[in-house]
């Protein structure tokens, strides 16, 4: 019995899945969502390997390597299923980079890379559980909420 | 090992680098005088540029530079150079890297020495980065621990004052990882040791954090102390009070044990006594002198042929 399509399909787009619960909306804010992107949310809903989980999905719409890492920070455990005439044509997980570049502010307003210099922001994975980033300019170190407020 | 690398933070270095700068920084000490006339530096150009006021830190580095025969230039007073005026840092850099064959860098902002590192071709010494690292203070530190007394390892070390905001203290610790020493650490409640550098330490030295500051005079080899800065208090009262407990005077080094010293990297205001100078365990301006030869060693192992 398939409880969770309350959506109607789509044709070609993206699913995130296995979102922890609540956390959706935070995902939704790293993607840019263009005009013929029709975006369908499900929050809380059951799930057999989460208890509860958040899905996305988005018509039209394939997700960029710097979005697919944000999603990571976000979502460490969400899975992505890429739709092409209504099948999954790809499947796969999201993975936490080792380095993390130009994608993630520094929370550190005496960091010399919120000071306008022509660089990008470069942090190392320091833990993925908890998530814990460490600047290698300033040598500080970002966690949890922190990192997603920063993104 | 040194030649033509940037030397940004002490964890650049490793024990083995550290010996090899002390070895040549006594070579130095020993030959300072024949130094200018072999003029190992010559043709050479070190650029100082200092965003931030420093009158020891630049003033050591150019008078090591002139005493190996090479040249110094020095951006003016950061607030009216040109260079200042809305142009980036790492700009900046890429002009002065044509300019000269090493640069020696301060600036308020964390990681700016790392920054201007790679935008830039020629060496650079960091020279203090906002509340970020000093590693030159740090060897000469370290060098002046070792001269005085014969070593580092085993020794317990007290650190008192501004653990928060000063840098020297934090690059300091990081390179006692690197041997086995008791550290303690004393300072106001407001400004104490920073998660972040605490994490980076505490298992890898024997780390204390201790209110009884008088046991550690006591017991200690070396009593590290720092300038408690009177703008990082909003109640001036707070200060002058704070002051008083953690003031160094010859009442407290008579309770110093034999052969144990007294450092502080300069500028000292109120947290030394003027009367502990004359006494035998203070080895501040001593320890301010070491910078020359340290300095010496660093440039030359760094740009030298
Ligand atoms: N055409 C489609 N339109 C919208 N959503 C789809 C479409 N096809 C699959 N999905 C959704 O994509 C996700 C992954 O699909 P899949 O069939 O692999 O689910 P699953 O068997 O639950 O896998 P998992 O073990 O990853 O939970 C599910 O949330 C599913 O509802
Ligand atoms: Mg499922
Ligand atoms: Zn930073």
């Amino acid at each position: 019995m398939d409880r969770t399509l309350k959506i109607s399909k789509i044709k070609d787009g993206t699913v995130i899945d296995h979102i922890p619960a609540g956390k959706a909306l935070k995902v939704l804010n790293i993607i840019n969502i263009g005009e013929n992107n029709s975006i369908s949310i499900g929050i809380k809903v059951p799930s057999n390997k989460m208890r509860e989980k958040d899905v996305i999905k988005i018509e039209n719409r394939f997700l960029e390597k710097i979005e697919l890492d944000k999603i990571a920070m976000i979502a460490p455990n969400a899975s992505i299923s890429i739709i092409k005439n209504y099948d999954i044509i790809e499947k796969f997980s999201v993975d936490l980079p080792q380095k993390i570049i130009g994608i993630l502010k520094c929370n550190n307003q005496n960091c010399i890379t919120n000071a306008g210099e022509p660089v990008n922001s470069e942090f190392n994975l320091v833990s993925s559980n908890p998530l814990t980033v460490k600047c290698v300019y300033c040598k500080r170190e970002m966690a949890d909420n922190e990192i997603i407020n920063n993104l | 090992m040194l030649k033509n690398k940037s030397l940004i933070s002490v964890s650049d270095l490793d024990k083995g680098d550290i010996e090899d700068i002390f070895e040549k920084a006594d070579y130095m000490y020993q030959n300072m005088n024949n130094m200018r006339q072999n003029e190992p530096m010559k043709l050479k150009i070190l650029s100082t540029l200092f965003y931030e006021p420093s009158t020891r830190t630049r003033l050591s580095f150019e008078s090591a530079m002139e005493r190996l025969g090479g040249s110094v230039i020095s951006m003016a007073d950061s607030k009216t150079s040109s260079f200042s005026k809305g142009e980036t840092l790492a700009d900046t850099i890429r002009i002065v890297e044509s300019y000269s064959d090493i640069i020696v860098i301060r600036h308020p902002l964390e990681g700016a020495a790392l920054l201007a590192s790679r935008f830039s071709s020629k060496p650079v010494i960091n020279a203090g980065d906002g509340s970020g690292e000093h590693p030159t203070q740090t060897l000469v530190d370290l060098y002046t621990i070792k001269k005085e007394l014969g070593d580092i390892e085993n020794k317990e070390i007290t650190i008192i004052g501004d653990l928060k905001y000063g840098r020297t203290v934090h690059s300091l610790l990081l390179a006692l990882t690197r041997y086995h020493v008791k550290i303690n650490l004393v300072s106001p409640a407001n400004l104490k040791l920073p998660d972040y550098v605490y994490k980076e330490i505490k298992n890898k030295l024997d780390v204390n954090i201790i209110d009884d500051i008088e046991q550690s005079i006591k017991q200690s080899d070396v009593l590290y102390i720092t300038r408690i800065q009177k703008e990082r208090f909003t109640d001036k009262n707070e200060y002058y009070k704070l002051i008083g407990s953690y003031k160094i005077t010859k009442k407290e080094v008579e309770k110093m044990k034999e052969n144990s010293i007294i450092m502080h990297p300069l500028p000292r205001i109120d947290e030394i006594d003027v009367e502990v100078d004359f006494m035998k365990k203070a080895k501040y301006f001593k320890q301010a002198s070491y910078g020359i030869p340290i300095r010496m060693a660093l440039i030359s192992m760094i740009a030298g042929d």
